[in-house]
């Protein structure tokens, strides 16, 4: 069976083992200002992305900001 | 109140502030943000695109203005909160828009949504601006919670309808302990001359200028009615009157 998580509400293969493996995959390197990330609803500092590990059934959010009124 | 605004310790010069959607390209925007002399601009919190990495907002607006991330499309205090800290976490920003709507339609706020989510935002140590509905008591209460300042509607987000109920807005304004920034339902420079005029501290629009037919020119017309609108009222009205008075000489009048 293969472990899922959540990116963005959309559900994924957990392939990544941390976040900033995950984040560095979609071209974001910690430090690229204006990004942010929740893991399971609470805000995930950028210094503690690379020691964080993803786990099955995890729900990320990965926001920055638009446009906006 | 003076020419000069302050916020939470935060110095204004402009009493405008400005949304930066919905314009025809980003240059405009830019073009239109110059003109305007707004130094704080809001912004929207999203999912990033997982697609590919485009050029980002934070460094399109550079050094312009000051930034001020909204929670707009929270349904919920919990919403609202959690967007707000990632938006302090992105920008580096501990200043708020908070927005709780409790209608997708209207975009009306959740005013019991709202003052959860202000209390808890304070509390975190955030600077809170709520949009709010034009109404005494919920202003009241959102400044109690220690909102920053508090900034109750002119007419439904976006609609252009200008401030349908000035009295309330002027009720507010006598009576707040903090800033009152008139935000939402401006459409053109007169509805923010009359909101300075009523005794607001400033004025938030975006559509009234993003979706002008030349969007640059009427930033600059909101420019001169805020500041227009807040010389009349430091300068104080002259009473209304029921009936005519001459202003010319009522003596030596031809042909008496």
């Amino acid at each position: 069976m293969t472990a899922l998580i959540r990116v963005n509400g959309r559900e994924e293969d957990l392939s990544a083992p941390t976040v900033a493996a995950l984040l560095a995959g979609r071209g974001i390197a910690v430090g690229t200002p204006g990004v942010a990330v929740a893991l399971n609803g609470a805000v995930l500092p950028s210094r503690r992305w690379d020691e964080t590990p993803l786990s099955a059934g995890d729900a990320l959010e990965i926001i920055r900001p638009v446009q906006g009124g | 109140m003076n020419d000069t605004l302050t916020i939470a310790g935060r110095d204004f010069r402009s009493r405008l502030f400005l949304g930066t959607a919905g314009y025809p390209n980003q240059q405009v925007m830019l073009d239109a943000l110059e003109a305007s002399g707004s130094e704080l601009v809001t912004v929207a919190i999203r999912r990033i695109s997982l697609d590919g990495y485009s050029e980002s907002l934070v460094d399109v607006i550079g050094d312009r203005a000051g930034l001020l991330p909204n929670t707009a499309g929270c349904l919920t205090a919990k919403e609202a909160v959690l967007t707000a800290q990632l938006a302090r976490e992105a920008l580096g920003v501990d200043w708020i828009k908070l927005e709780v709507i409790g209608d997708r339609e209207l975009l009306y706020p959740d005013v019991e949504e709202l003052l959860r989510a202000t209390e808890e935002l304070v509390g975190d140590g955030f600077t809170v601006l709520p949009y709010c509905n034009d109404d005494p008591v919920t202003c009241r209460k959102l400044a109690d919670l220690g909102a920053a300042a508090v900034m109750p509607l002119g007419a439904f987000i976006g609609s252009g309808l200008g401030i349908r109920n000035p009295h309330a807005i002027e009720t507010i304004c006598a009576r707040s302990p903090v800033p009152v920034v008139l935000d939402a339902g401006i459409g053109t420079a007169s509805d923010a001359a009359l909101a300075m005029e009523l005794g607001c501290a400033a004025v938030l629009l975006n559509t009234a200028v993003s979706k002008a037919r030349d969007p640059v020119r009427m930033a600059a017309a909101m420019r001169d009615a805020v500041a227009a609108g807040l010389s009349a009222r430091l300068a104080g009205r002259m009473p209304k009157r029921a009936f005519a008075e001459a202003s010319s000489p009522q003596l030596g009048l031809i042909g008496t």
